[in-house]
C-alpha cells in the first residue's frame, strides 16, 4: 500500500514522515515519531489523553489523520518544557500534586496551556469547562483546577 | 514489627512534609513510560480475534489464510497451549477460549504481524465455525433451573441439589437467631437491590511487550498492579520456570483493582515464542470494556429489624453475585462485610456465587463490599428515617467496637468506627445549613486489610546516598511514601533517596498492589531495611574503630 508523505512542524521542528492514509495523528506521533507522551485512552475522542494543539487549536489526535498535519504546527507535551526549564504549569502540577497515576496529565497540561494562552485570568468555572474534555479517572480534578488557577495567577504577576 | 518505639509524630523530620513526587517530572513532561510506550527492536504488533457471540461452541478454527498473509509472523489459538495446573485453568480459558466462547469479546485467536494494519487484516482471514448457544447475563436469570448452562461439573457441595449448574457455591456467615431478633423489632424492612457490572475504567488500556527465546528465557514489560503475579501466572500457563521469566512493571495509568489479573500477557508470550520476535499488544478501549474484568453485577435481599429507639435487633442478607463466565465472584467478601460495621446479636448472610456469559470479574476497590454496603445501608437509612432518628446516631448506637463479635466470625480489636462517626458528627460539615439541591448522608462500610508477601532492598551507595527497590507498581505515589520513610529512618534528606520499582529478577516475591496494603506493608519493609542498613553500618564501623557496636552513633 502506498503511504503519504507529510511535511509538518512538530514542537517547532520541521518534520517529515510517511503514514498510511487511515493512520491517526496520534499513531504517527507515538509509533513513527517516538513522541509517546501523547496517550491513547479511548481512541474515540472521549478521554482527552491524546490532546495536542494543531496551529494553536486543541484537538484529540486520535480523531485527526496524520496526513492532515501537512503544513501544520503540532504542539505536544514533549514541547512544553524548554530544555530543563519546565513550563510554569508543569512546575505547579508537581508542586501541588495535581497528578496521581499520571496518564491523563500530558493531555491536561496541553489543554491548560492552551487556555492560559487565550485567557490569562480564567474563572474557576472557565477552567473546569475548558478541561471538561479531559478525564482523570483517579478523580484528582480539584488539585488540577487549583494548580491551573494558581499558575494563571503566578503568570499574571510575572508578566 | 512493633511500632511502639517509633518516634512521635511531632519529632518526624520528613514524614508529614509535602515533598515533590519523584515521578513528577517524568509525568508532566511525557517521559514516563506506560505500558504502550515501550518499543523493542524488531517488535511485532499482536492483536486478538474476539468472539462476537456471548455463548458459542467453537467447532473449528482455520488460521491457514491468516498464516499465509505477508507480514504475519505467528498465529495462536488454544491448541498452542498445553494443559495447565488446575488453579490456572480458568485464567488460561479466559485469556484464550477452549471449546466454547463464553462471553462477547472472549479471545479465540491471536496474530503477530509486522504492522498493525497487517495484523488487523490477518484477523479477518481467520475462520471460526461457531455453534451459537443460548446465553444468560443476568444473575437472577442464570440461577433459574431452565437457564442456559455455561459449565457442567463446577458446582460445589455447598449448593443444594436441584439448582442450576450456574450456581457454583453457597456461603453463610452469622450468629444468633435472626427470626427471634426480627420478632423483637418495632419495624422490619425487607428490600431487594440490584447493582450493575461497572468497569474500573482506568484511562490506560492493558498493554504489554513480550520477548521469548527458544531456551525458555522470557521478558515481559507490562502495565499491571502486580508483576510478580504476572510472572507466576504466565510461567504456569506457558510451562516456564518462574526464574526464567523476568517481568518489569511499566508506569501504570490507573488500575482500581482491574489490573490484578492477566489478560493479554500469556498470549503475547506465546506469540513471541512462536515468532521468535518481541510482540507488543495493546487493548483498544472497546476491548478493555468487552474483555477485561468489571466488578460483579448483583442482586441482594436485605431484611433488617429495628426498635423505635434505633437498636437493630436482627439483620439478614442474601447476596447473589455473578462473577462472569467462571467461578470466583467476590460474593463471600460481600457476605462477610455486609453487616460487619455493626454490633449485632442476630445476623446472617448467605452468598451465592453464580456464572453468567460475561467477562470474568476482577477486583474493584474492596471487591464485593460496596454493593453489600449499599443494600444494608439503604435499609438502615430507611428504618432510621421511618422512626425520625438521626442516621448518624443510629449508626453510633449499633456500631461495632473493640470486643464486638463480627458478623463474619472474629472478635474485633480496636477498629475506630465509633471514633470516626464521632469525628464526623463533630465536623462543621455535618451541621452546616444545606442549600438548594444539596443533600447530606452518612453510611458505614467495612473492608479487610492484610500484609502479604513483601520484599524491599535498600542499598547505600559509596557516596552515602540511597536506592530503595520495591516490588509493587506505584499507582499513585508510593515511591514518594517509601522514599520519605527511608529518609526518615536513615536521618538523611528526602532528595538523597531514590526509590525504584524493581523487576521480578531483581527482588524477592511481592504480593500485588491491592487491598490498600502497599504503604502499610512495603512501608514496614522499607523501615526494617533502613534499620538493618544502620545496624550493618554500625557493625562495620565498630570493627574498623575497634569499639563496641553500641558505641557507634
Amino acid at each position: 500500500m502506498s503511504q503519504i508523505h507529510v511535511t509538518s512542524r512538530i514542537n517547532g521542528d520541521a518534520t517529515e514522515f510517511l503514514c498510511d492514509a487511515d493512520e491517526t495523528l496520534m499513531d504517527v506521533l507515538r509509533d513513527r515519531l517516538g513522541l509517546t507522551g501523547t496517550k491513547e485512552g479511548c481512541g474515540t475522542g472521549d478521554c482527552g489523553a491524546c490532546t495536542v494543539a494543531v496551529d494553536g487549536r486543541l484537538v484529540c489526535s486520535c480523531l485527526m489523520l496524520g496526513a492532515e498535519a501537512e503544513g501544520r504546527n503540532v504542539a505536544t507535551i514533549e514541547g512544553m518544557a524548554t530544555g530543563d526549564q519546565l513550563h510554569p504549569l508543569q512546575q505547579k502540577f508537581i508542586e501541588m500534586a495535581a497528578l496521581q497515576c499520571g496518564i491523563c496529565t500530558p493531555g491536561i497540561l496541553v489543554a491548560a496551556k492552551s487556555l492560559l494562552e487565550r485567557n490569562p485570568d480564567p474563572s474557576e468555572e472557565e477552567v473546569r469547562y475548558w478541561l471538561a474534555g479531559n478525564l482523570c479517572r483517579c478523580t484528582g480534578y480539584d488539585k488540577i483546577i487549583r494548580a491551573v488557577m494558581e499558575t494563571a495567577a503566578d503568570m499574571r504577576r510575572a508578566s | 514489627m512493633a511500632l511502639d518505639d517509633t518516634k512521635k509524630a511531632q519529632q518526624f523530620k520528613v514524614i508529614g512534609t509535602r515533598p515533590d513526587r519523584p515521578d513528577g517530572i517524568d509525568k508532566v513532561t511525557g517521559r514516563a513510560r506506560f505500558g504502550a510506550d515501550m518499543v523493542l527492536p524488531g517488535m511485532l504488533t499482536g492483536r486478538i480475534l474476539r468472539s462476537p457471540h456471548a455463548h458459542a461452541r467453537i467447532r473449528s478454527i482455520d488460521t491457514s489464510k491468516a498464516e499465509a498473509l505477508s507480514g504475519v509472523k505467528a498465529v495462536v489459538t488454544r491448541a498452542d497451549f498445553d494443559d495447565v495446573p488446575e488453579d490456572m485453568a480458568d485464567i488460561l480459558d479466559n485469556c484464550m477460549a477452549g471449546t466454547k466462547a463464553l462471553y462477547d469479546g472472549h479471545a479465540v485467536a491471536a496474530v503477530a504481524a509486522n504492522s498493525s494494519a497487517v495484523a488487523r487484516k490477518a484477523l479477518k482471514l481467520i475462520e471460526v465455525d461457531y455453534e451459537v448457544l443460548p446465553h444468560v447475563t443476568d444473575v437472577d436469570e442464570a440461577m433459574q433451573p431452565d437457564a442456559p448452562v455455561l459449565h457442567e461439573g463446577c458446582q460445589q457441595e455447598t449448593v443444594p441439589e436441584g439448582m442450576s449448574p450456574n450456581v457454583i457455591a453457597r456461603s453463610e456467615f452469622g450468629h444468633g437467631d435472626v427470626e427471634a431478633g426480627l420478632a423483637q423489632a418495632d419495624r422490619v424492612v425487607k428490600r431487594t437491590f440490584r447493582t450493575a457490572a461497572t468497569h474500573q475504567g482506568y484511562i490506560e488500556p492493558h498493554a504489554c511487550v513480550a520477548t521469548m527465546s527458544a531456551d525458555g528465557q522470557g521478558d515481559l514489560w507490562v502495565c499491571t498492579q502486580g508483576h510478580y503475579m504476572v510472572r507466576n501466572t504466565c510461567a504456569a500457563i506457558l510451562g516456564l520456570e518462574q526464574g526464567q521469566l523476568r517481568v518489569t512493571a511499566s508506569e501504570i495509568g490507573g488500575g482500581f483493582g482491574g489490573k490484578t489479573a492477566v489478560f493479554l500477557e500469556p498470549v503475547a508470550l506465546m506469540l513471541a515464542r512462536k515468532s521468535g520476535r518481541p510482540v507488543k499488544m495493546v487493548m483498544s478501549r472497546s476491548e478493555v470494556l468487552r474483555a477485561s474484568g468489571p466488578t460483579s453485577s448483583t442482586s441482594i435481599d436485605v431484611k433488617i429489624g429495628m426498635t423505635k429507639e434505633g437498636r437493630i435487633t436482627a439483620g439478614m442478607a442474601e447476596l447473589r453475585y455473578q462473577g462472569g463466565a467462571w467461578p470466583g465472584s467476590p460474593v463471600d467478601m460481600g457476605a462477610m462485610s455486609a453487616f460487619a460495621p455493626y454490633d449485632l446479636e442476630n445476623v446472617k448472610t448467605i452468598g451465592w456465587d453464580v456464572v453468567t456469559n460475561r467477562p470474568k470479574a476482577a477486583a474493584y476497590r474492596a471487591p464485593g463490599a460496596p454493593m453489600a454496603a449499599f443494600a444494608v445501608e439503604s435499609a438502615v437509612d430507611e428504618l432510621a428515617r421511618g422512626f425520625c432518628l438521626d442516621p448518624l446516631e443510629v449508626r453510633l448506637m449499633n456500631g461495632a467496637d473493640e470486643g464486638t463479635r463480627a458478623s463474619y466470625g472474629p472478635t474485633y480489636p480496636a477498629i475506630g468506627l465509633k471514633a470516626t462517626l464521632e469525628a464526623a458528627k463533630a465536623h462543621p460539615h455535618w451541621s452546616a445549613p444545606l442549600g438548594e439541591n444539596q443533600g447530606r448522608g452518612v453510611a458505614c462500610g467495612f473492608w479487610f486489610n492484610f500484609g502479604g508477601d513483601t520484599c524491599v532492598s535498600l542499598n547505600i551507595t559509596p557516596d552515602g546516598t540511597v536506592t530503595v527497590s520495591e516490588g509493587n507498581p506505584d499507582i499513585g505515589g508510593s515511591r514518594a511514601s517509601m522514599t520519605m520513610m527511608a529518609a526518615e529512618e536513615l536521618g538523611i534528606p528526602y532528595e538523597q533517596v531514590r526509590t525504584i520499582i524493581a523487576d521480578t529478577g531483581s527482588l524477592g516475591q511481592n504480593e500485588v498492589t491491592d487491598g490498600s496494603r502497599v504503604t502499610f506493608a512495603v512501608g514496614l519493609a522499607t523501615i526494617e531495611a533502613a534499620r538493618a542498613a544502620k545496624r550493618e553500618m554500625c557493625r562495620r564501623a565498630a570493627l574498623v574503630w575497634g569499639i563496641d557496636e553500641d558505641a557507634v552513633d
